[in-house]
């Protein structure tokens, strides 16, 4: 296998942000491709400095290399100019560690955080040099694997991808590895390709999609199928039990070239029952697992020495829920071996667990960013999305930060929610006026930032069956806010584009018909269509016309309960019908509770599984009222699992 | 009183793709890993007090790069450098391997000096800066022509975009020397390189290699570019930056041609 490097060092003088292109990360590791070791190239489809902090490659990065069986380097979406010098020098997709030819791996893994960078995927699959269509692969190519979010509806996908991957890859990817070994060892032979596959569709959480059917009727999807006896009917999704048997990424990659999330980054824990009905990451990720606060100290003080960061981030879904987090985040601050100057950001903050308390400790270094997410602009709304915070805990939070010295904070919104009225809408811009005026109480030129995305429903939630507001019905609503807002002094409104809003839907909860679509965008040259400078909605307008489809028939209409959805024989445990009725529940303006911390409504995210919350704590952390004044500390039945101390052997 | 450490420290191989602003970032984290106590920056958001010298363009790699760490009051005995200790004797020494070995694959510190009472800046101070290029496209005696032509004509105009405005520049007063050494290794199609040597000065303005390059003729490719010494020049007196080896008056290649 020959380095590219030579050929590729010519090309970087004359392209953007060269060093994305070099590898040299601390905490990259020396390669050696050796046989008996299966080479993965694992594949962020988007630009370096958004890839490179993904926590799950870096996990999974680790854990391929520290086999003796496998070996790994990994790869980003080259920028448009170093893309068009690749192909006009003929360089193909290469490894920024050893600047190998994508080719020379026997798998592709790509992560799939977000739908719009389909067109990327197609476009890397080409550059490395093979056919985008799995079924024009041959034996001799390397698999192309995906795993991340986005593979809970991978039906978008299904005609270029080999395998996905559902769930926590920590475990499973070990297993695929071991599939591979003989194919590998067999020179990656055509009809070991057809048995390799047949392999990995018998390995749990792995999804095979030319081992199934995808049959239409009347211009509706009838079903997903499995060819044959063998292959499972339902594919279900991964799950660790036990975020603490899992402390990587040991060697957090710090790049030589500014990236976003320049900072340590730890996982604090995996999963969130808080129950946001739009949330996807909160209903394919349960349960909660929390990992133990000696363990996030012992990864915090050693990630800091290791990499000479000044700044740690606490990573999850809703980081102030973690039990005992102002105790954690003061352990940081105050711990001397940091010479008292580690700032700490906690990126995902409920409101009604921000407390003063935690204001202080994070504001002692430096005001990191605060971000608030009420999501809706009214209680109603609030209870239809089931983020359950009410008026009184997102100023208690905005007081505690002002008063703790922050200028600056921003909150999420949402529009296009089911059942939104303008009123809903207009709330957004009441909610933040206030907040500047608490902002007011404290000190002059205060800003605050509402900052407005268009829902797009997703798979395996209980708005999956909503159909998505029209790009003109939201573009309406983006200019009812931006009247109401103009004028408040200090109110800032920042809002996504509607035609991208779309567009995300249509890879959303799109079906197998719509990877022809995204085919026909990308060869149109629509890559990087979640830059803003390089969308072009036409390009989707003209390719879904194309294959006989519309905005209407993908995004904005309604799905009804006896409807065939692409994603229903894949599983991350909920039960359709729990998904069913907290969709009515929604309609209904009914508010569920957080099943860490009051008894189990039996979604089957844990029952199908055999796991549970492991959870340090049974009570909300404080002021956590959920909302819906029920009391929360009735936790006995709750199939809560307690950390226990960490020993040192387990480290 | 020592109140600051001027080091001198290579960027060369990979790294050298990196920014400015990255190799800061690089530096920031090395000192803070390192432990030893460095000056914070006043202010809403305190940073660590370090002053680096002329930005080196994005690509190139250099022998020559120069930096001040600025230390906290009593802090200096932390540092273990006495003055007027030069350079890469004893404790110097120690700290130049401990830095590197801090710093990414590439970063080699080289030299450090105990630096007492305030100096000038380095960004102020430098007039000029010696460079070691390597071109494909021509024959080193084609380029050498070129070379003559160059430093024959009284004005040499390229166009450069400042601010998102196109303006022309005149390269000429800032090229104090420039002569062919000798053919480079060709590129991997077969396109023949060639060395040469610069001194660009850096006032009123810096130019760039790249820059030159274009003064010479678009059909050349700049290969590698090293910066190999940065001049401080006063009084018709030139030296480094890190006096370390002595005051040197003329350290010009046997083949550079004097700009008049």
């Amino acid at each position: 296998m020959d380095s590219l490097w030579e050929r590729v060092e010519l090309l970087l003088g004359s392209v953007s942000k060269p060093a994305r292109y070099v590898g040299g990360e601390q905490g990259a590791r020396d390669v050696v491709h050796r046989a008996g070791a299966v080479a993965w190239l694992l594949i962020y489809p988007d630009t370096y400095e958004i890839g490179l902090p993904n926590q799950g490659l870096q996990i999974l990065y680790e854990l391929l290399n520290d086999r003796d069986d496998a070996v790994a380097e990994r790869t980003y979406a080259p920028w448009v100019d170093m893309e068009a010098a690749m192909r006009s020098a003929g360089v193909p997709l290469f490894s920024v560690e050893n600047h190998l030819a994508a080719r020379a791996f026997d798998v592709l893994a790509f992560n799939l955080s977000a739908e719009l960078v389909y067109t990327n995927v197609l476009n890397l699959i080409d550059l490395a040099g093979l056919p985008v269509r799995r079924a024009e692969r041959e034996g001799g190519d390397p698999l192309v694997l995906a795993g991340g979010h986005c593979a809970f509806n991978p039906e978008p996908l299904a005609d270029f991808v080999d395998a996905f991957v559902l769930g926590d890859g920590e475990e499973v990817v070990g297993e695929i590895n071991a599939v591979l070994g003989p194919w590998k060892a067999g020179a990656r032979r055509v009809e070991d390709r057809r048995r390799v596959l047949a392999a990995l569709a018998g390995v749990e959480g792995v999804y095979v999609p030319s081992l199934y059917d995808a049959s239409f009727a009347e211009g509706r999807l009838v079903g997903v199928t499995p060819r044959g006896p063998q292959v499972p009917a339902v594919v279900h999704k991964r799950t660790v039990a036990d975020l603490a048997e899992w402390p990587y990424p040991r060697q957090q990659l710090v790049p030589l070239t500014e990236v976003v999330h320049d900072r340590l980054n730890v996982e604090v824990f995996r999963g969130c029952t808080r129950g946001c009905r739009f949330c996807q990451a909160g209903m394919i990720t349960r349960p909660v697992r929390e990992r133990p606060a000696a363990q996030v100290q012992e990864m915090v003080h050693a990630g800091l020495e290791r990499t000479g960061y000044d700044e740690v981030a606490l990573t999850s879904l809703s980081t102030a829920d973690f039990s005992g987090i102002e105790s954690t985040v003061r352990d940081i601050v105050q711990d001397p071996r940091h010479g008292r100057r580690v700032a700490v950001s906690l990126p995902s903050l409920r409101v009604d667990a921000f407390t003063v308390g935690t204001a202080a400790q994070i504001g002692q270094v430096k005001r990191t960013g605060l971000t608030f997410a009420p999501e809706g602009g009214t209680w109603r709304m609030r209870k239809v999305i089931n983020k359950l915070i009410r008026e009184e805990d997102l100023y208690g939070a905005v007081d505690a930060a002002f008063s703790q010295g922050w200028r600056r904070i921003k909150l999420y919104f949402l529009i296009g929610l089911p059942t939104e009225r303008d009123e809903d809408v207009l709330g957004i811009a009441e909610l933040g006026a206030r907040c500047v005026e608490i902002g007011r109480r404290y000190q002059r030129g205060v800003t605050v930032t509402a900052s407005v995305g268009g829902f797009v429903p997703k798979a395996q939630t209980p708005f999956q069956w909503f159909g998505q507001d029209t790009i003109e019905e939201l573009a309406r609503k983006v200019i009812l806010l931006r009247n109401a807002c103009r004028g408040v002094k200090g109110l800032t409104l920042r809002w996504h584009d509607p035609e991208a809003t779309a567009v995300e839907g249509i890879a959303s909860r799109g079906d197998r018909r719509v990877g022809a679509v995204i085919e026909r965008v990308w060869r149109a040259g629509g890559t990087f269509q979640e830059w803003t400078e390089r969308f072009d909605l036409s390009l989707w307008q003209e390719a879904l016309a194309a294959e006989g489809l519309s905005l209407e028939s993908v995004v904005y209409r309604d799905r009804s309960e006896d409807e065939a959805l692409p994603w229903d024989h894949l599983s991350a445990g909920l039960h359709r019908d729990f998904l069913w009725s907290d969709w009515q529940e929604a309609l209904a303006g009914t508010g569920v509770e957080d099943c860490r911390w009051t008894p189990c409504y039996d979604c089957g995210a844990c029952t199908e599984y055999g796991v549970e919350h492991v959870v340090a704590s049974a009570l909300p952390p404080a002021g956590g009222s959920q909302g819906t004044g029920q009391d929360l500390r009735t936790g006995d039945r709750v199939p809560v699992r307690f950390v226990t101390a960490v020993g040192a052997g387990r480290q | 009183m020592v109140d600051a450490v001027r080091f001198r420290f290579a960027k060369q191989g990979k790294v050298r793709f990196t920014s400015h602003r990255d190799l800061a970032r690089m530096w920031e984290r090395a000192l803070r890993r390192s432990g030893l106590p460095v000056a914070w920056t006043q202010g809403f958001s305190p940073r660590l007090q370090i002053s680096f010298g002329l930005a080196l363009p994005t690509g190139c790699e250099s022998v020559a790069e120069y930096l001040d760490v600025h230390l906290p009051d009593g802090g200096a005995a932390a540092w273990g450098l006495s003055v007027p200790e030069a350079g890469r004797g004893g404790g110097a020494a120690t700290l130049c391997a401990r830095l590197s070995s801090l710093l990414p694959e590439g970063v080699e510190v080289t030299a450090a000096e105990a630096v007492a009472g305030g100096r000038g800046s380095l960004q102020q101070e430098v007039t000029s800066c010696a460079w070691e290029l390597e071109v494909l496209g021509l024959a080193a005696g084609d380029v050498a022509g070129r070379v003559e032509r160059f430093l024959d004509a009284p004005s040499v105009l390229v166009r450069r975009e400042r601010k998102g405005r196109l303006d022309e520049d005149d390269l000429r007063p800032a090229v104090r020397s420039l002569s062919v050494v000798g053919p480079a290794a060709s590129g991997p199609d077969g396109t023949p390189g060639s060395r040469l040597q610069a001194e660009l000065a850096t006032h009123p303005r810096g130019v760039r290699p790249a820059e030159l390059m274009q003064g010479l003729g678009t059909d050349l490719v700049l290969r590698r570019a090293c910066r190999t010494q940065q001049w401080i020049e006063r009084d018709g007196v030139r030296f480094e930056p890190l006096v370390t080896t002595g005051p040197s008056v003329d350290t010009d290649a046997p083949h550079a041609r004097r700009a008049s």
